[in-house]
This record gives C-alpha cells, structure tokens and sequence, in this order.
C-alpha cells in the first residue's frame, strides 16, 4: 500500500490496509510522499503481489503510469497495480489503459475492494 | 542460473522470492538455502528488540544512515506481528526507513509472525542467511520483544540491543525475566522524556546485580538515545563495534559465541522442522480435527489424545 507524490493524506491508505489486513492479507506500508521508484524498490524488495496506490491529490495521471513503466523496466511487471482515490471521471479509462488494473473511488464498500483483489490476483509463483 | 548463483551475484528479485518461498515454506527453498550456506557467516548481524513504540524503527533508520556513510551495505529484517483473528498483518516498519529503499546498499524486508506454527525463529534465519550470501555486511533483524519466539530470534544475533523509553516504570521489572539476559547494549530511547535517570538507575541496578551473568565477560553498556533527532546513534554503532572486537579479541570467546550460534541454529531448525510436518500431516489427515471431536466429547482426555497422536508419529518417524 503506497501514496504517491505530494499526497498528505493518508487515512484512506490505511483503512484499506486495515481491511485487507483483517481478511488474512499481508499488507505492507510505506507511508507518505513515496516517488514512484521508491514504491517499485519496495516492492521488488518484498515480494509483493500487487501494489495499492493511493492518491487524493490530483497527480495520478502521472504517478500510476510512471510506477507501471518503472515496474517494467525492472522486469516485475508481473505486479499487479490498483488505484484508489478520488479521480476526475475521464481519468479513470486512462489509467486503465496505461495498466492499472483496477480503479476504485470514493464510496466503495471495503469488502468490494478486498473481494477484487481475492478474484483477480493470484498469488505470482 | 540457479537462484543461489543469482542472489550471490546481488539478484533483488531472486533474493526476495526466496525469502518469500522460505515464509510460505515451500520445499524448494531448503534446497536453496543449501546452495546458499557456503556464502554466508560474513555479515555482522545485531538485533533489536523492545516494546512496540519504543523506537526500534527510527533507530534502525538512523543505524543505517551511520553504517552506510561508513561505507558498510546493510540489509534489515523487520518482523511485525500477525493478527492472530485473521492471519493478516500490517507491515509498517518500513514507513520509518522508506528513505533509504532507493539505496542500491540496503535491502530491507518485512516479515509477519505468522502464528504459533509459522516457524518464525527459523524463517528468520533464513532470511537471514539469505542476506548474508547477498553479501550485506551488517544484518539489521527488528522485532517486537514480546514473547518467546523474538527472544530466540535476537539470541542468534552477534550483537543485541534492547530498546527502552523512561516511565516504563515496573516494566523493567519484567523485562528481567528473559529480556535482560540477552542484552548486549540498552538503548534508553526518547532520552529528553522525564524520568530517563530512574531508568537508567534501575538498568544499572538491575544489570550490575547480575554481574555472574555478563555474557562472555561483556558489561552490557547503557546509551542515552534520541533516534528521531540522531542523538547517540553514533555511539550505538561505536558499542556495537566494541561488543564485536570483545568478542573477536580471544579465541575462546570467539569460538564459544559461534559455538552457541550454530547450536542454536540447528536445534531450531530440527525443533521447527518436527513442529511443522507432524502439524501439517496431523492437519491435512484430519486426524487432529478427529482426536479435538473425540477430548470435547469428552470421550478422552487430552493427554491420552496426545500420547496416541505422539507415540503413532514417532514409530513411523522411527521406521
């Protein structure tokens, strides 16, 4: 679970964690005002199978696609990226197609977001 | 290649899986970890323990910035406990030293506790050896020092540090049973708190009436830290390293402190290896769920449960 960019806000992060969390997950957290690199280093570093971005503060556009571009380059585009947060409309078929998986916004329920990530991602082997 | 060859050429991504596969303990990872073995015993490894919020983080994250500038790589192991309601865990260490992930020097990993039958102690050697043979010089291994499990796991470190803030009051008091033992260095940390001279005090007392037990003729120090403003963390390093040479300066020492390492290395991971395959095979043959059913019946009791479960595995373990 990462917050991208200048990005104060990070209790939204860390409800998802708790909730992914409380269904048996794994989450690891690495707080505020994470460059896109620093996220990708983490999580080569720990082995992750997915990365959740967060973001409240209106650079996503830039931000998701650089952590996919950065997750290629490294070869662990295996990774699969979600995001969540607070996006204009138009912005959301955009992030999907630059491959972000999944995009949830304001309002959805926690057991949604979870029940997303128990469907669509496996564990990498 | 095989993984062990890419991890010693410095392969991140052939190092975190394997350190993956030896959490989720899949067979292939012991074979691995034999390749492996040859390449390891270079790295100095410390543990730090304490309370949560103590700052075991913080310290950690100065640690690293010292021993870096000293032109030391350093790899840290972060353990965080799991939830015991639903096996989940929230990782968090890593939020304190994320400054350092871009350092192609350091490689942090956070690990969970994962549970009674997690093999915890023996994960985390592992890992450990993993770090080692990546060829980290300095192994940073932080847990939560509660319970029986961390205490093992900072044993098996060259150097411990306990971490403590003042008005733990009668917590010290508990930290004797167990803790204390295995001190190395005491970190009295958030030093500018009130109440750090009744700390320390007590430390002192506490350490000095147990003057038989200094471990290989080592007087455990006591340090005034402020991590969060790097105050001390130079002089942590500096016993760090005082603790090594002491233990390097006679052979006797030397060949006693490895003595009791490698010991202690191997009866856990004999001692893990039993817990696990008669767990899993009890588990997965639904004879545990059968003999649970037979005790809450209260058809047996439970020790007869357990001797018939026991004495079954050990004929077929002997045959």
């Amino acid at each position: 679970m990462a917050k991208p960019g200048l990005d104060g806000h990070d209790r939204g992060a860390r409800i998802i964690a708790r909730a992914y969390r409380d269904a048996g997950f794994e989450v690891v957290y690495t707080g505020l005002h994470q460059t896109p690199e620093e996220i990708v280093q983490a999580a080569i570093q720990e082995d992750v199978d997915m990365i959740g971005l967060s973001s409240l503060a209106g650079a996503h556009l830039y931000l998701f696609p650089r952590v996919i571009e950065l997750l290629e380059q490294s070869g662990a585009n295996d990774i699969v990226v979600c995001g969540g947060g607070i996006f204009p409309e138009e912005d959301i078929p955009k992030l999907k197609k630059a491959g972000i998986k999944e995009i949830f916004t304001p309002g959805t329920p926690l057991s949604e977001v979870v029940a997303w990530v128990e469907e669509n991602v496996e564990a990498r082997r | 290649m095989g993984i062990a060859k890419r991890i010693v050429a410095g392969d991140l991504r052939a190092a975190a899986r394997l350190i993956r596969d030896i959490d989720d303990m899949v067979p292939e990872a012991r074979e691995a970890l034999k390749d492996l073995y040859p390449f390891t015993g270079k790295a100095y490894v410390v543990g730090i323990t304490g309370a949560p919020g103590v700052g075991k983080s913080t310290l950690v994250d100065q640690m690293i910035t010292h021993l870096r500038k000293a032109g030391k790589t350093v790899g840290v192991l972060a353990v965080d406990p799991t939830s015991p309601f639903s096996g989940g865990a929230i990782l968090g260490d890593r939020v304190r030293m994320q400054r350092h992930s871009m350092d192609e020097g350091v490689f942090i990993r956070s690990m969970a506790t994962r549970g009674a039958f997690g093999g915890l102690t023996q994960s985390t050697r592992s890992a450990i050896d993993v770090l080692d043979a990546m060829g980290k010089d300095y192994i940073l291994v932080e847990t939560v020092g509660v319970g029986q499990d961390e205490i093992d796991i900072v044993q098996s470190a060259d150097t411990t540090l306990i971490v403590l803030v003042p008005g733990m009051g009668d917590d010290i008091q508990a930290l004797k049973a167990g803790i204390l033992e295995v001190g190395d260095v005491f970190i009295v940390n958030k030093a500018d708190r009130e109440g750090v001279d009744r700390t320390v005090n007590d430390l002192r007392l506490m350490i000095e009436m147990d003057e038989k037990r200094y471990k290989n003729g080592w007087k455990p120090p006591i340090l005034l830290v402020q991590a969060v403003f790097d105050k001390g963390v130079k002089e942590t390093i500096d016993e760090i390293e005082k603790h090594a040479a002491h233990i390097k300066a006679s052979s006797e020492t030397r060949s006693k402190a490895r003595y009791e390492k490698v010991r202690n290395g191997l009866a856990e991971m004999i001692k893990d290896r039993i817990v696990h395959e008669v767990f899993s095979d009890l588990i997965e043959s639904g004879e545990f769920e059968t003999s649970l059913q037979l005790v809450l019946d209260k058809k047996i009791d439970p020790y007869t449960a357990c001797d018939t479960i026991i004495s079954k595995r050990l004929r077929q373990g002997s045959k």
